[in-house]
């Protein structure tokens, strides 16, 4: 990979990542509901303790000060302290962060193998009764809020037919351990992980699906039969690694939609992660929390990009010397 | 732009070939430019239609989208305000559906179905709102940057690209939750989080009208940038915003009912958003009121629905780069 392609993708990345603190820093502090406004509408509180807590935010400082303050101890991982919680946002956001990574985890990788199958299958029979309806499907799930399909879910298989767990992440007061405790989180995690699989399914089968059409076209193709290949070989050893290219950039693209998801999916079923957690900060509203989530989750998506733009250099020369 | 669609003799722009034994009719009054441009845009605006009503899809979509709208429009015939209120609540609390109640009722014995039809007034309202504003902002900094060109592209498509960056629903969320709840909060931030995607492609459609040579023609002659902007590339450009905007609506009205299920909706208006919030907040779900959580997202989910069609089928007509396929 040339050093050239390398280089401009991690500064643009560092570039956008600045705007984004700057961004951060800014939001919290110029629109209405900024710290010394909630300090200011508490009446009780004395004159001087509230002098003390703008001491103790450095509000008194200049912007620029308050930014490079900001600035150091963002870098040194100091989120701030939440209202709520009463304890450190990094603290609590690596706490937390653990459940969701489970939950994201596994249903990327869920919804990508069934997706690209469905699209593989669905290019490979273009107008068949199978590609129109998967079409179909894919436009309705898109169509519907992920947190009402999890609602839908949670009522019929939860609720009525009581297969799965309601809520949370391990059943309280049971004290399982080795095989027990993980096939217990797996029954907690079945309905969320679902819910944003199917959410997620459309999207890799349509992109799957376009990628490979348009493969299908390539002179490489007609090569590969002229050798004599059969047709599934030809897919299977040809097309299909060369569609697979576009979805790479998938993966990163869809995790700010996956994010998205994570936070009402695991609201409806109280899966104690980020989302969760931010549902909490939103309810309190507890901004550091708010502030430290929302700047974690643009970083990763950030970091995601870059990634993709860096693997995808790998896989396809074009790219990088284009 | 050509199709096989015959042009309308007579119009005093197309030039009619004469029959050998007929006569030149008689001279029309002489057009002004601003006439010929608008008898032109009717005619591609027929023409368009014509494509249009051949598509099943777009046709289905614009069925359910004109129901709904109806629906909204006329929510005072069909339920009385009053039967929303908590106060004048009708019915028994949890009512499954019955005869009096088509949709049951909710935790206060409010009507489900009162509540839908009102709700949609708000989640279209919303969606509307919040399309305007994402295109009018997407459509300024597309043409701007397109038009301009320089480091004055290269500096708004950077922006976009660092608004494009950053993720729609915690952005959203933390510029709701600093605003304040109001369906215009509401409505501002879902228009303010999703205009990168226009900009780009307003942009891209901008780059391709600059170079046309009617735009040359124009320029040589002494145009300026405001006639260059809103005579030829605003006009040209336009199909596509239509195209995206009908996109862009489905996408909002997503993203109030988002927002208000997680508790950033106004709570003194009723939406789809703020009705399922209300009913999962309630304990609907674990109760199995399936008739207080299924319609608001049954609506949601066809609104939506029918304006992606209408979208599709639109840009399919009106998107040079997927018409040649």
């Amino acid at each position: 990979m040339t050093r050239r392609y390398v280089v401009r993708k991690i500064a643009g990345a560092l570039a956008t990542l600045v705007f984004v603190l700057a961004f951060n820093f800014l939001l919290f502090r110029v629109l209405p509901g900024n710290p010394a406004q909630i300090l200011a509408r508490n009446k009780l509180l004395p004159q001087d303790a509230v002098e003390q807590l703008e001491e103790d935010f450095g509000l008194n400082d200049s912007m620029g000060t308050q930014f490079v303050k900001y600035l150091e101890t963002t870098f040194q991982g100091n989120l701030g302290i939440s209202y709520t919680f009463r304890e450190p946002v990094s603290g609590l956001i690596s706490e937390r962060i653990w459940p969701t990574l489970l939950l994201i985890g596994v249903s990327t990788v869920g919804s990508m193998v069934l997706g690209l199958l469905i699209g593989i299958y669905g290019a490979w029979r273009r107008g068949s009764g199978f590609d129109v309806s998967t079409l179909g499907g894919s436009l309705v799930f898109y169509a519907m809020p992920e947190f009402w399909l999890g609602i839908l879910l949670l009522i019929f298989f939860a609720a009525t037919l009581g297969w799965f767990p309601i809520s949370g992440i391990v059943t309280p007061g049971a004290n399982f351990t080795g095989f027990a405790a993980a096939a217990d989180v797996m029954n907690h995690l079945f309905l969320p992980a679902l819910t944003l699989t199917l959410g997620l399914i459309g999207e890799y089968a349509l992109v799957m699906r376009s990628s490979l059409l348009d493969v299908m076209g390539e002179d490489y193709l007609t090569t590969a039969r002229a050798k004599g290949l059969r047709e599934s070989l030809v897919l299977r050893r040809h097309a299909v690694p060369n569609a697979l290219l576009p979805t790479v950039t998938l993966v990163a693209l869809n995790l700010g939609f996956i994010i998205s998801g994570a936070i009402t999916v695991e609201t409806v079923f109280s899966w104690p992660g980020l989302g969760l957690l931010t549902y909490d900060a939103i309810q309190a509203p507890d901004y550091p929390l708010m502030q430290g989530l929302f700047l974690l989750f643009t970083a990763a998506i950030i970091l995601a990009n870059l990634a993709a733009d860096l693997v995808y250099g790998y896989l396809d020369p074009r790219v990088r010397y284009a | 732009m050509t199709t096989g669609i015959p042009q309308s003799p007579g119009d005093g722009l197309t030039p009619v070939p004469l029959a050998p034994d007929q006569k030149l009719p008689a001279p029309k009054r002489l057009q002004s430019p601003k006439q010929i441009a608008w008898t032109r845009r009717r005619r591609s605006m027929a023409r368009t239609w014509a494509a249009y009503r051949k598509s099943k899809m777009g046709m289905a979509g614009l069925v359910i989208l004109v129901i709904f709208v109806l629906i909204a429009l006329g929510a005072p015939l069909l339920a009385s305000r009053e039967s929303i209120s908590a106060t004048g609540a009708e019915g028994a609390a949890w009512e499954s559906p019955s005869a009096k109640f088509p949709l049951g009722t909710d935790n206060l014995g409010r009507s489900v179905l009162a509540l839908t039809i009102w709700g949609s007034r708000i989640s279209l309202f919303v969606g509307l709102v919040a399309t305007v504003i994402s295109m009018f902002i997407g459509a300024l900094v597309g043409i701007a940057a397109g038009h301009m060109g320089s480091w004055r592209d290269s500096f708004l498509m950077r922006v976009t690209d660092w608004f494009l960056a950053i993720p729609f629903l915690p952005l959203a969320i933390v510029l709701a939750s600093l605003l304040g709840a109001s369906i215009w909060n509401i409505a501002f931030v879902i228009g303010i989080t999703s205009w990168p995607g226009t900009a780009r492609l307003v942009r891209a459609q901008t780059l391709s009208v600059k170079t046309r040579p009617y735009v040359e023609r124009a320029r040589a002659l002494g145009a300026g940038n405001w006639h260059l902007v809103s005579r030829h590339i605003l006009p040209n450009v336009f199909p596509l915003i239509f195209a995206n905007t009908i996109l862009v609506v489905a996408v909002a009205i997503l993203s109030e009912t988002t927002l208000s299920f997680l508790g950033l909706g106004d709570p003194l208006s009723v939406s789809w958003g703020t009705i399922l919030e209300l009913a999962f907040g309630a304990g609907a779900a674990t109760r199995g009121a399936w008739w207080w959580l299924g319609p608001p997202g049954v609506a949601i989910l066809l609104v939506v629905l029918a304006f992606t069609m209408c979208g599709y089928a639109l840009d399919e007509i009106l998107n040079p780069r997927l018409r040649r396929r």
